[in-house]
């Protein structure tokens, strides 16, 4: 009797062992929270763990750094779950000009990109691309396309479109 | 509305694309939206998105010059609407004619040379400057 008292007790010690070993999500958040804060860009990301799923909640700057986000988490053993909420936040305008061209580079761009559309006449005056004529509607895309990589400072469509 | 707030949609749809050297500035109240699309793809969803926020791209407050990243010995196939594509000496149409690379057909990317020419060779050893608004990088 004794001994199937003591084995009780060992089993029930053991119980309360094994419920303390429960992987502590307070000690991954807090693991999480200090990779987090040795990368500048996730600044503001925060994390939440709870039953070993890390949520990932704010900003970045980009899709690349919202993966680093997650990445802080998946070297932990006994994060089960990554939920990445992170938003990406566009960049800053930028004040610096925007790099654009001479009407000059732009009068030779606009020839070669109107080439193949003999009935849109395209004329540069300060920078900034006028069309008139007609254009079909489904080669509308390609000129406009070709017209934006010329860095203009402006394109001003009075196409009529068939 | 800023012109940034008009279109949003556009520059977060770069920023999920993936588009590298995202760059969004405004002067004289036009956006300019320039970078580098992982693909094809990727760059023809933003055309879309910016034809659905001004349609037929009537407004004139958007440059958008997104290119698609490709770097030498990439494959492109030739995407003009139906003819050949000229294959010329120089980066201009009026440089000389060298050969002519067919409608789909598969040729190899040698260099940017800009936003508007690339230095292309095809299958047959044909090597020139072609234009690439008619070059898909594959």
């Amino acid at each position: 009797m004794k001994f199937i008292k003591n084995y009780l007790i060992i089993f029930l010690v053991s119980s309360v062992f094994f419920i303390g070993c429960k992987p502590k999500d307070s000690e991954f958040q807090a693991q999480i929270e200090k990779n987090l804060k040795a990368d500048p860009d996730l600044v503001n990301v925060s994390v939440a763990v709870k039953d070993q799923k890390a949520t990932f909640t704010g900003e970045v700057k980009d899709h690349d750094t919202r993966e680093k986000a997650s990445a802080t988490a998946k070297s932990i053993n006994g994060i089960k779950e990554i939920a990445n909420n992170v938003t990406i936040t566009p960049p800053a305008v930028i004040a610096a000009p925007v790099e654009m061209n001479t009407d000059n580079t732009l009068m030779q761009g606009v020839k070669d990109a109107t080439k193949d559309f003999p009935s849109v006449t395209a004329n540069v005056n300060d920078g900034v691309i006028t069309l008139t004529g007609n254009i079909k509607r489904s080669s509308l895309q390609t000129l406009m396309m070709s017209l934006n990589t010329l860095k203009p400072k402006k394109i001003d469509n009075q196409l009529t479109i068939k | 509305m800023t012109i940034q707030d008009k279109y949003k949609q556009l520059i977060d749809a770069a920023n999920a694309g993936g588009v590298s050297n995202l760059q969004v500035k405004e002067q004289d109240n036009v956006l300019h939206i320039e970078g580098s699309a992982p693909d094809g793809a990727t760059k023809d969803k933003l055309w879309d998105i910016y034809n659905q926020i001004d349609p037929d791209y009537r407004a004139g407050d958007l440059i958008m010059n997104v290119d698609v990243a490709a770097s030498a010995g990439t494959k492109a196939k030739v995407t003009t609407e139906s003819s050949n594509l000229n294959i010329r000496k120089g980066p201009g149409t009026d440089q000389p004619i060298v050969g002519k690379a067919a409608h789909n057909e598969i040729v190899t990317l040698q260099s940017k040379t800009n936003d508007q020419w690339w230095l292309i060779k095809t299958d047959k050893g044909e090597e020139g400057y072609a234009y690439a608004q008619y070059l898909s990088p594959q």
